[in-house]
Order: C-alpha cells, then sequence, then structure tokens
C-alpha cells in the first residue's frame, strides 16, 4: 500500500518508466545475450497508478525512438506493473527521508 | 475493481496495440490491434482481451507491414502494454508501409544477420571461457 499512495502523491508529474520486458522472452534452457536485451524506457506523465502499479502514462515518447518506432504513434498508454523495472522519478518531486521512514515503518508494522 | 479507461476509447473505435513478449521467440513482439475491445479488464487481473479487426503490425527499420489476422484472444498474463493510438499522429507517420511479402523478407534478413552476430559473440565469449548467463538463473517476477 506504501508505494501505491507514494505513487499516486505524484500524479501529474513526469517520469520515465522503463521495462522489464525482455526477460519474459528468454524463458527455459535458451542462453540469455544481454547485449542485446530490449530495454524500453517511456517517458511521460503519470496519470493514474493502481494498488498493483500498473502504470498509465499520458503523452508519452519513447527514449530510443529508432530501435522501437512502434510506439510512434502512441500518445497514452497503460503499463501493467508486473513488467516495470524502474521508474525514474523527478529528484525534487520526493522527499526521500519521509520515503525512507515511512518503509521503515511499514517493514515493522508486515513483521507483526 | 475499476474499469480502464481504454475500454471507454475504444468504444470510438480508436487503435489499440499491445506490446506482446511473449509470442515470437526472442523477439519484442508487437501486435497492433485495431477495432474494439469486447472484454474488459479489471483492475489488475487484465483478463483476456478478445480482440476483433486484430492488424499485425511488423517492423523492420523504417518500414512496416500490415498483416490482417481478424479475431485475436489474448491471455492477460502476457500484456506488457497497452497503447492508446493517437489517429493525428498516425497519419503522420515518418515510417513508410510496404506489402506483407516484403517485410516479411526483411524481417527474415533482419533476424539472419541478428542470429549470425550472436553466435560470432558467444563463439568469442567461449574461446575467452566465459559463457552466457542461462535464463532461468535471472529472477523473473
Amino acid at each position: 500500500m506504501l508505494f501505491y499512495s507514494f505513487f499516486k502523491s505524484l500524479v501529474g508529474k513526469d517520469v520515465v518508466v522503463e521495462l522489464k520486458n525482455d526477460l519474459s522472452c528468454h524463458t527455459g534452457k535458451r542462453r540469455v545475450d544481454m547485449d542485446s536485451c530490449c530495454r524500453i524506457a517511456i517517458c511521460g506523465t503519470l496519470h493514474s497508478v493502481d494498488q498493483y502499479l500498473n502504470i498509465k502514462l499520458t503523452d508519452i515518447s519513447v527514449t530510443d525512438p529508432e530501435k522501437y518506432p512502434h510506439m510512434l504513434s502512441v500518445k497514452n498508454c497503460f503499463i501493467r506493473g508486473s513488467v516495470v523495472r524502474y521508474v525514474q522519478l523527478p529528484a525534487d518531486e520526493v522527499d526521500t527521508q519521509l520515503l525512507q521512514d515511512a518503509a521503515r515503518k511499514e517493514a515493522l508494522q508486515q513483521k507483526q | 475493481a475499476q474499469d480502464i479507461t481504454l475500454r471507454d476509447t475504444s468504444d470510438s473505435g480508436v487503435s489499440v496495440f499491445v506490446l506482446h513478449p511473449a509470442f515470437f521467440y526472442r523477439d519484442l513482439y508487437l501486435l497492433l490491434f485495431q477495432g474494439q475491445f469486447i472484454s474488459t479488464f479489471v483492475g489488475h487481473l487484465l483478463a483476456n482481451l478478445v480482440l476483433h479487426q486484430t492488424v499485425e503490425r511488423i517492423h523492420v527499420g523504417k518500414k512496416y507491414g500490415d498483416i490482417p489476422r481478424g479475431i485475436f484472444v489474448v491471455r492477460g498474463e502476457n500484456v506488457v502494454l497497452l497503447g492508446e493510438i493517437d489517429l493525428e499522429k498516425e497519419s503522420d507517420t515518418p515510417l513508410q508501409q510496404v506489402s506483407i511479402e516484403e517485410i516479411l523478407e526483411e524481417q527474415r534478413v533482419e533476424q539472419q544477420t541478428r542470429l549470425e552476430a550472436e553466435k560470432l559473440k558467444v563463439q568469442a565469449l567461449k574461446d575467452r571461457g566465459l559463457s552466457l548467463p542461462r535464463a532461468d538463473t535471472l529472477d523473473e517476477y
């Protein structure tokens, strides 16, 4: 719940979502070449988030459009929470101290 | 459980696309769907999608080709991203549409060059006593 609330507080801010999409292509016994792993990073405005940390972004742009021409005509998108690797946040929008304290509290509560 | 707004936009026939990694091995396979959602998706349990008038779009470099696919059923757990296509942006795309045969040929060529490059890489690593990590040792979810 903590990060759900956290992301809710960031609605309207610009973020970059990096997907871990490529790993699911490499299930099983096949060898993986990490360099050729596609790692799409999508920049956009955080529109909404849900309890599963699915993300909706508006006004998106892909950080490497030559590699991923697929998204050129997409403005808004929904990203399934389970495929997100990173969410890059604007540094001045996040109070890391507060977040750290809240996370500790949550961890303690979960232990009980 | 919320209804995600993509459902609403689909009623007006707006195109959406689904980034679908599980479909073709190794590749981030992109499927471009035009048409309507028939089923809803509720919260995170992205329910299985049933789409009609689907069009599969293959991208190679700056070219693309469309293959009409009819009705598609997609299992929700495979969905990575759903993008709402902006029809204006779509109409002034810098990409060039080509015929199905041509795009499939381009794809085959690209696939081949990639496999060859990878073979060389694997051999080079082998020669140095290294190997690529196995997929099952990487964390998945």
